[in-house]
């Protein structure tokens, strides 16, 4: 009966997104206010039906119901209550259902916090968003139904797939799809902008916090998808340029260079259409990132649906959604006027500059990701694009990035003295250089990419500092005072800057000075790495929920002295016999020390990996900082102000009418 | 004509995906099928005195499975070849790739010999000649020598029923 209720739900919410869609639009064309005013409630209509839903699944997926194929394919009832839960968008279905759930929770949250704009915006923004839902929702009851029976019923699950039974999966795929399907508020504000013809500073400041704050979440979940591979795959390994991680590395880099582009039509009105393009394609690419997983169109270690009549489905989408949007734009791009001239050597500039590299940078990893399938469809051979590709084209093409994003901040702008900024910035290129140089000769002596990486972190972070203390110089009062008294989009725009600091620098040490051995050892063994003694204890049988582990008890000491002891574990899941690895971690801010058991080998040894990982925390702690800055930027007093003004007339319009 | 380069670009990649919706990332077109197997040979595992050659099979249909003791995959794979070797219908030497371990004997023993011979292939060297990508990997040779078919990953039950045994038919194994 639940599921049943679930499939009903879902067909209404589908029927709500095309009201949602059809009649705002029809409206915000004709002038009519009645039809506009549909929006905000279809809108809200629709995300109650699919939260419903979604309710509906999370519930089939708790009680167990094996009636039901989706959960008897992905759950199993030993599986602890939390992966339960999770198991609801564990599989393709349940995924899908999320992003319709996110999608529509964005529209709402559109249509709660948009009262102090137009009406003929809000109708087109909710409009389009609605022609997305109506996509994705058609998409879920055609050719993936969660909600689908199975009869006769299964006894038991086949049992989520292990490696998704971790603590970062939990929360890493909302964290992304908050993100991925975030950046489609910018998109819908671009189209309607585009639709109306009204592409003013007004718009720009209007999607900027949306855009942070999408931003933000991707930043969170990518920065938790890292994680979680780091943790559960046993190789000690944090970026696999594998093509799912790639999907959503890419709406990343267009989101950057938006968030970053949108600044300056707000503040200046420039790059409009080039902002316009930015917001299409990062949206874009979050849909390609869909495609690409959801079709199995390249073989990944995540994928987990091959079916050509979905993949079929999806290209349609996209073909629709993207190409009907660049065409829009090619044919409103004339009516946008540049307002706003400025300098060759200006923050405008700058940030054209690093708009550019970072699309470049974008563009590497896109044709790196497709490269297999292009030679394949062209009949050229089948090939893979492995990490070498990757790590060779886009660490120099983010260099400059990174340089440029010191530099920007400090500008004035419309136009900046070079010499001003040379005479401001002098010590400060000083400093990371020779830190740069200086700081590998006591590490494990001279390395180019160690001296790149580190010197581009040393000089973010000073830049950070000389950002502050200008700030300062003039403050009344007394650091304290002055500090509290920056604006919130400041101290965003800084400690976002800070996290890219911190990852970099953590990126550079662990890449360039981690150290790894694989060692057979038997009870009692003992082998050194990185000053670090590690002693086998041998290993025993542990019963866990779902699943039998190996556990390895390993003990960690340095100059005699006990540091840790570690249980890393081979697990054997019960329903699918599974083996999987799960690393054990001894964490602290400068080091991690990580150990995973290999096969067991003859006589009681096992084929142990362990690893020093110097400074590795710090790339997880940058994504964290990156996230709070979104976070504050997009709370900034003057969007705030905005709201509060706006509600007052839009209130006694409401009650004219 | 700048702005409507996006939408160029996007429509080309539109046709890329379209045809690469139904072509098969895994495939992997190897270059030995229609020539014969290369020569080689090995010690039997359990028996180092006796030996196996390609030539010992000259007239039969044959499978050659490489696996190894260390690879998850071969165990998945382990009951389908169980049940391949009792149906009759091919025999199935089970080449013994790098078993450094030596673990090869004992292993076969507890979960059950689908091979009809089990060359020890302990450098890895004839899996080299063969073009062997990982474990585990399936050649089908014909009653000439000839490789006619070769399955990258585990066979299940999909790989037996649609590739190989149409091949088997072809063949008149």
């Amino acid at each position: 009966m639940i599921p049943e209720l679930g499939h009903f739900a879902l067909i209404l919410a589908l029927l709500l997104a095309i009201t949602q869609a059809i009649l705002p639009l029809y409206g915000a064309q004709k002038g009519n206010l009645r039809l506009m005013s549909v929006a905000r409630p279809a809108a809200q209509g629709q995300f109650v039906f699919v939260a419903f839903a979604f309710g509906c699944l999370a519930y089939a997926f708790l009680h167990n119901d094996f009636s039901v194929e989706n959960v008897a394919r992905n759950s199993f009832s030993q599986l602890p209550e939390i992966y339960r839960f999770t198991a609801t968008w564990g599989s393709h279905e349940g995924s899908l259902l999320l992003w319709a759930l996110i999608l529509a929770f964005w529209t709402t949250a559109v249509s709660v916090f948009s009262r102090h704009l137009p009406d003929d915006m809000v109708a087109r923004v909710i409009g389009i968003m609605g022609l997305v839902s109506t996509g994705f929702l058609t998409f879920l009851l055609t050719t993936s139904n969660p909600f689908l029976r199975l009869l006769p019923a299964a006894a038991d699950g086949n049992d989520m797939n292990p490696l998704l039974q971790d603590p970062g999966m939990v929360i890493h795929p909302p964290m992304l799809y908050m993100g991925y399907v975030g950046f489609s508020v910018a998109f819908a504000f671009a189209i309607a902008a585009l639709l109306s013809g009204k592409l003013d500073a007004a718009w720009a400041r209007w999607s900027r916090p949306w855009t942070t704050v999408a931003w933000s979440f991707l930043t969170l979940g990518i920065g938790l998808g890292s994680w979680w591979a780091y943790n559960e795959l046993g190789w000690g390994g944090w970026w696999f340029w594998d093509p799912t991680e790639n999907a959503s590395f890419m709406p990343w880099l267009a989101g950057t260079a938006l968030i970053h582009s949108l600044a300056v039509t707000e503040k200046r009105g420039a790059f409009k259409a080039w902002t316009v393009l930015l917001a299409i394609i990062a949206f874009s690419l979050s849909l390609l990132g869909t495609f690409l997983v959801r079709s199995g169109v390249l073989s990944s270690v995540h994928a987990f649906a091959t079916d050509p009549a979905r993949g079929v489905f999806i290209l349609g989408f996209l073909a629709v959604v993207i190409g009907g949007s660049l065409a829009l734009y090619a044919w409103r791009a004339p009516k946008m006027l540049t307002g706003g001239s400025f300098n060759w050597f200006s923050r405008e500039a700058l940030l054209l500059a690093n708009n550019v590299v970072l699309l470049a940078a974008m563009g590497s990893v896109l044709l790196g990701t497709l490269y297999p399938l292009l030679m394949d469809a062209l009949g050229l051979g089948k090939i893979s694009v492995g990490p070498p590709y990757f790590n060779a084209v886009f660490v120099p093409v983010m260099a400059p990035a990174l340089f440029l994003m010191g530099v920007g901040p400090l500008l004035r702008w419309k136009e900046a003295s070079l010499p001003d900024v040379v005479t401001r910035l002098k010590w400060a290129l000083g400093v990371s250089v020779a830190t740069g140089l200086l700081l590998p000769l006591t590490l494990k002596g001279f390395n180019p990419w160690a001296t790149l990486g580190l010197s581009l972190a040393v000089w973010i972070a000073l830049t950070v500092l000389i950002g502050f203390r200008e700030r300062l110089k003039n403050a009344q009062g007394g650091l304290m005072q002055g500090l509290a008294s920056l604006p919130r989009s400041f101290w965003g725009m800084q400690l976002a800057h800070l996290g890219m600091a911190l990852g970099v620098a953590g990126i550079t040490l662990v890449a360039n000075y981690q150290a790894e051995r694989d060692v057979m050892m038997k009870v009692g063994d003992h082998t050194e790495l990185a000053g670090y003694s590690f002693t086998f204890l041998g290993a025993n049988q542990v019963p866990g929920p779902n699943y039998v582990a190996a556990r390895g008890l390993v003990e960690v000491t340095r100059d005699g002295k006990k540091v840790a002891t570690l249980r890393p574990e081979k697990r054997t899941y019960n329903a699918s016999g599974m083996p999987m690895t799960e690393a054990a971690i001894d964490p602290n801010f400068f080091r991690d020390i990580y150990v995973s058991l290999g096969e067991p080998l003859e006589g009681g040894a096992w084929a142990v990996r362990v690893y020093h990982k110097p400074f590795i925390n710090w790339l997880w702690l940058g994504a964290l900082f990156m996230f709070t800055g979104g976070f504050l930027a997009a709370s900034d007093r003057r969007y705030r102000i905005a709201l509060k003004k706006a509600a007052i007339p839009a209130g006694a319009v409401a009650q004219g009418a | 004509m700048k702005r409507w380069l996006p939408l160029i670009i996007f429509a080309a990649m539109v046709g890329f995906f379209a045809k690469g919706l139904f072509l098969n990332p895994r495939e992997v077109p190897s270059p030995f099928i229609g020539k014969a197997t290369p020569a080689f040979k090995l010690p039997l595992v359990g028996q180092p005195d006796q030996t196996f050659s390609p030539a010992d099979m000259k007239g039969k249909v044959w499978l050659l499975n490489v696996w190894a003791p260390w690879c998850v995959a071969c165990r998945q794979e382990h009951a389908a070849l169980m049940q391949i070797a009792q149906g009759g219908l091919v025999p199935i030497v089970g080449l013994n790739w790098k078993d450094k371990d030596r673990e090869a004997q004992v292993l076969l023993a507890q979960v059950g010999n689908p091979y009809v011979a089990v060359p020890d292939d302990l450098s890895g060297m004839v899996g080299i000649d063969y073009g062997v990508t990982g474990t585990p990997e399936t050649y089908l040779v014909d009653k000439d020598g000839i490789i006619r078919f070769k399955q990258i990953g585990p066979i299940d039950q999909d790989v037996w029923d649609n590739k190989i045994v149409p091949k088997l038919k072809e063949l008149g194994a």
